[in-house]
């Protein structure tokens, strides 16, 4: 008996000492006995990424000797996971999926490498292919910094058999107004169907970006010319409000909790009538709804109300760290995954629907995905296109951005912002108390910057 | 055996008996010491600097700038004020529903055995797992179990995660912890010397007069521990909050553990960050003060048995 | 051990004997209502998990029906598909760091609770209260340097990491833990222990420890569950080489429906610590009493 526990023991010392032994000689960096070369990559757990995620094994059959390592994250946990590792050069990464907010504060800040040299090099990767304004996004100093995995905007998505059930119809350019009263005549709390679906979960890529648009829209903006804050000027607040009021009255349930992801299963599900939301999620809602609602899903250009377009800019670009020490191994798998050739390969193996979108103008003209993309492509495009990231508001601003303001501060203030605004949204706190709140706080935080004097 | 255990003569030991006395103790305490009071130091040293990641080139000392900017800052205070509200609240009711089941899972019954073994159970799931769940399964008024429960009640479905937020994180920590809570009581219970329900049962007690005056004083170092244990561990609640809320709304839900995380880990700010983390170290201390004296007065009134 | 049945010797009133005669004499009384209402409690804390099985069984579809479904057509794909995903470096990765912290945790827990409670040093109790007051600090307090110091020494991201801050974490406990069994076993076998000499260890590896060898068990169950379910830590310090907890919370980001997959996720993923709770629960009351009472 005694014997029989020792030996236990003994294993389970054994298998401690050996797990802690593999644990110690983790490959992390660099190559092995055999030459081949490990790199890591960190990625938003969005459903294109999983896509790719899973075709792989093509590039390490193209490119025998490199082996990728994926870090999946949610969205949220993704930046600060990765800042963090860039920021205190622990350099687990040699490629990171990249937002547009960050590329300008990484770039100036040396975390990650301008990719021109190889770009020029890389003649099949065909630059001019790749959408300009979304080129300009991941771009800082005119040099690029981020090859675009896919690049998107913001449009509406609609049930058009609801609509014409409650005898709505959604021009393919609607305005503020217009999609407040669809929701208010498609909202049918008895079927358990809501209005429409919005992004309540703090945080500022999440409830912020459609606000901000919003905001934008109805004639308000984060910040006059002097960097005073406006977020409780009379445009800003009747931006706000109408956000949560529409919410409220007619959006979904528990609202403060859903990100994109919450609404995304609401749509395909059928438990909402529309969704105001990123274009590339488009194919998710195709590919993951249920028949009869996937037939019935139609789209329109962002809501407006003042600006002529409204759509927000965005791109996941994929960026090689200045820490990585396979840096050529990285642009082999940055070029792979954001190729001509990648997109047609995810076509075909995954669906058309999977693709990473907005990325390269020749998408666009791929037979198969006009076809399979022919409610949303056109609709894609033309939002790329008419986003103003230079410009988004009526009156002049400081800063750049559609949904978000081009300064490494923005991720402070506005999670504070998000929080105080999912208050209002959640109805413990009112659209002007939240708005006073985030304004002293604003304030307060570019005057410690130094923006505002 | 307390005799033994505190009876060898300190006094009379060699010098090198008293370190061979020493020796199995220290790498235990060093090891503790060293992950504990060494990030302590440090802190305190980080505390002192403007050190922000996302503008590596700024970092520099700056005096006592981010403790005016911590007791000037209203969402410090009031995630401290949720802190309370959270650990307060979740321990309460894992202690009530937590006494009243093992008063009733003491007493013999059919299938007791297996009964206890259900009612622990939740304290063994993978909170992270359980949160993932509890958010899609039961919280959701779409697709979620409490949304139907409300309306076969005839309730309006509640928005729980929105509005009742607190409430929610509350609900999903004390189903955690009552089994928890539940266990040491049924400890305390099954130490509790027969004599004294039979005494009461002799006086002809009711069973409010057998609770109230022969079991709660009997539990009464027991239901010490169970707050002290409970406290210690909910204070530190954190995957819940950040699966379920986010901290939200409104920093409604935010507790000191989700805040120091959102301002370090968030927004990079780590001078400010270990700032709040040194002040909440200082008031958990003054806190956990009068609990160490609770704690030490019940190992004392063992120490008289 | 003797210990957990106290009410073995007591003497059930007489009038009230039939089947069983070790029952507590105030057991009869009220001794149905107390079963329903047991029952319930139980049944009430357990419906989660319940409700959780039941889903795991269930296709997406079913699973996002906020009525309970009872008859539906059974699936294992959702069981099939959790081993996918990357779910098995997680899930080495967290066997790893509990194994290992575990038995660190133990290797050095026995010898400090041996000279705090057998041969206590001088201040015993305050070094006790130190070992306590250390799982008060709030874990928030300490992230930043712990999170630079391990950058520094290239520990970011590897289960090292999470296996010495566990051990950190879970030491304190399990110190006074096993303290509190020491004190269970019979004086003369700890005076013997506490004796001069050279066979000092034998006697304690060969008869006291084996005597709290349940106590033991216990302590390592404990220190397994805390580190298999610890979040933060795990967080903030790794990515890719991390445990489950982090493997899970990627349900989260989908957007597509998750309820199934994550109900067999979270089943395979807790039945082990919820077999080995099940098990060592004995002990595990007896532990956590910290030795409070006897």
């Amino acid at each position: 008996m005694r014997l029989r526990n020792r030996r236990i023991s003994a294993a389970l010392l054994v298998i401690g000492t050996m797990a802690a032994a593999s644990a110690c000689s983790d490959p992390t960096a660099g190559k092995d006995a055999a030459g081949n070369v490990t790199i890591t990559v960190a990625l938003a757990a969005n459903p294109q990424m999983k896509t790719a995620e899973g075709l792989i094994s093509d590039f390490e059959q193209k490119n025998p000797g490199i082996k990728v390592k994926f870090t999946t994250l949610p969205e949220n946990d993704l930046r600060p996971a990765v800042t963090k590792d860039v920021a205190t050069k622990a350099g687990q990464y040699d490629v990171t999926m990249i937002g547009s907010y960050e590329v300008p504060i990484w770039a100036k800040n040396g975390w990650i490498v301008p990719l021109d040299d190889y770009v020029a090099k890389d003649t099949a990767w065909d630059s001019g292919d790749v959408l300009q304004p979304i080129k300009d996004i991941v771009s800082a100093d005119g040099k690029l910094y981020g090859a675009p995995f896919y690049g998107s905007s913001s449009f509406l998505f609609y049930r058009k058999d609801l609509a014409k059930k409650a005898g709505v119809t959604i021009p393919e350019q609607p305005t503020w107004e217009q999609v407040a009263e669809a929701a208010a005549k498609m909202d049918d709390k008895q079927a358990g169907v809501s209005g429409i679906c919005l992004r309540g979960l703090p945080g500022w890529g999440q409830n912020l970006a459609p606000l901000t648009t919003v905001i934008n829209t109805f004639g308000g903006r984060w910040f006059d010319e002097k960097w005073q804050p406006q977020l409780t000027s009379p445009e800003t607040t009747k931006a706000v409000q109408f956000y949560v009021d529409l919410l409220r009255e007619h959006g979904q349930p528990d609202a403060a909790k859903d990100g994109w992801e919450g609404c995304l299963q609401q749509i395909t599900q059928g438990k909402t009538a529309m969704w105001y939301d990123d274009t590339v999620f488009a194919g998710s809602v195709l590919q993951q709804a249920t028949p009869e609602i996937k037939d019935n899903v139609g789209f329109a250009l962002a809501p407006v109300e003042k600006t002529e377009a409204s759509g927000w800019l965005w791109s996941w670009g994929l960026g090689i760290t200045q820490s990585s020490k396979n840096k050529d191994a990285a642009w082999k798998f940055v070029s792979w995954a954001t190729s001509k050739d990648y997109i047609k390969l995810a076509g075909t193996k995954a669906g058309w629907d999977s693709i990473p979108p907005g990325s390269r103008a020749s998408t666009y003209t791929i037979p198969d995905y006009q076809h399979a993309a022919k409610s949303y492509a056109d609709l894609t495009l033309k939002s790329i296109n008419a986003a103003k990231p230079k410009q988004p508001t009526v009156q002049p601003v400081p800063y750049t951005g559609v949904q978000y303001v081009q300064i490494p501060e923005f991720t402070d203030i506005g999670d504070y912002v998000s929080q105080q605004i999912a208050g209002a949204i959640s109805g413990t706190q009112t659209v002007p108390q939240a708005l006073r709140k985030s304004q002293t706080y604003t304030e307060s935080a570019v005057k410690k910057a130094g923006y505002l004097k | 055996m307390t005799a033994i255990a505190t009876g060898a003569s300190p006094a009379k030991t060699t010098r090198r008996g008293s370190w061979s006395r020493r020796a199995p103790l220290l790498p235990a305490l060093v090891i503790t010491l060293a992950l504990t009071q060494i990030p302590f130091v440090l802190t305190i040293w980080y505390s002192l600097q403007r050190w922000n990641l996302l503008n590596p080139g700024e970092r520099s000392f700056t005096g006592l700038a981010n403790y005016q900017a911590t007791f000037t800052d209203g969402t410090f205070w009031k995630s401290i004020g949720n802190t309370v509200v959270l650990t307060a609240g979740a321990t309460v009711v894992s202690m009530a529903i937590g006494l009243v089941l093992a008063i009733l899972l003491q007493k013999k019954f059919p299938g007791r055995g297996l009964a206890r073994t259900l009612a622990i159970t939740p304290f063994f799931i993978m909170p992270v797992a359980a949160a993932l769940f509890w958010r899609s399964a039961m919280f959701d008024p779409s697709f979620g179990l409490l949304g139907w429960l409300t309306d076969l009640a005839g309730l309006p479905r509640v928005s729980w995660l929105s509005e009742q937020s607190m409430l929610s994180i509350t609900l999903i920590t004390s189903w955690r912890w009552t089994p928890f809570a539940m266990l040491v009581l049924l400890a305390g219970l099954q130490a509790m010397p027969d004599e004294q329900i039979e005494a009461a049962r002799v006086d002809g007690a009711g069973w409010w007069w057998q609770f109230r005056g022969v079991i709660l004083p009997h539990l009464r170092p027991f239901l010490e521990l169970t707050a002290l244990l409970l406290s210690m561990n909910l204070i530190q609640t954190f995957g819940e909050i950040a699966l379920l809320t986010a901290g939200g709304p409104a920093y409604g839900t935010t507790n000191i553990t989700y805040y120091v995380y959102l301002r370090a880990f968030n927004s990079f700010d780590f001078g400010t960050a270990s700032a709040y983390g040194l002040v909440t170290l200082v008031l958990t201390i003054a806190l956990a003060m009068p609990a160490l004296r609770l704690l030490s007065g019940i190992f004392r009134q063992e120490g008289r048995r | 051990m003797t210990v957990t049945t106290p009410q073995s010797t007591a003497v059930a009133a007489p009038a009230e004997i039939r089947a069983e005669p070790r029952r507590r004499p105030d057991m009869d009384t009220a001794r149905w209502p107390v079963a329903v209402l047991g029952w319930l409690g139980s049944l009430l804390l357990f419906s989660p998990i319940a409700y959780m099985l039941l889903k795991s069984f269930q296709s997406e579809i079913d699973a996002a029906s906020p009525a309970p479904r009872l008859i539906f057509q059974p699936t294992l794909g959702h069981y099939r598909d959790a081993f996918g995903a990357g779910f098995w470096a997680y899930a080495g990765n967290s066997i790893a760091v509990a194994v290992v912290s575990t038995i660190l945790v133990l290797v050095l827990a026995v010898p400090a609770a041996y000279a705090l409670s057998v041969r206590p040093v001088p201040k015993a109790q305050d070094v006790l209260f130190f070992f306590i007051s250390t799982k008060m600090m709030p874990i928030a307090a300490g992230i930043i340097p712990i999170y630079v110091v391990a950058q520094q020494l290239n520990l970011l991201n590897t289960v090292t990491v999470l296996i010495i801050l566990h051990l950190g974490m879970n030491l304190p406990l399990a110190v006074w833990m096993i303290r509190s069994f020491l004190q269970e076993v019979p004086g003369e076998v700890l005076e013997a222990a506490a004796m001069d000499g050279a066979d000092r260890p034998r006697i304690m590896r060969s008869i006291v420890l084996p005597l709290i060898r349940p106590g033991l068990w216990a302590t390592a169950l404990l220190s397994c569950v805390f580190s298999w379910n610890e979040y933060f830590y795990a967080v903030n310090l790794t990515t890719t080489a991390s445990t489950l907890p982090v493997f899970m919370q990627k349900f989260l980001s989908f957007g597509e429906l998750y309820t199934a997959q994550v109900a067999a996720v979270a089943t395979v993923v807790s039945v082990p610590v919820v077999i080995l709770g099940w098990i060592c629960q004995r002990s595990l009351v007896r532990g956590l009493l910290f030795g409070a009472v006897k």
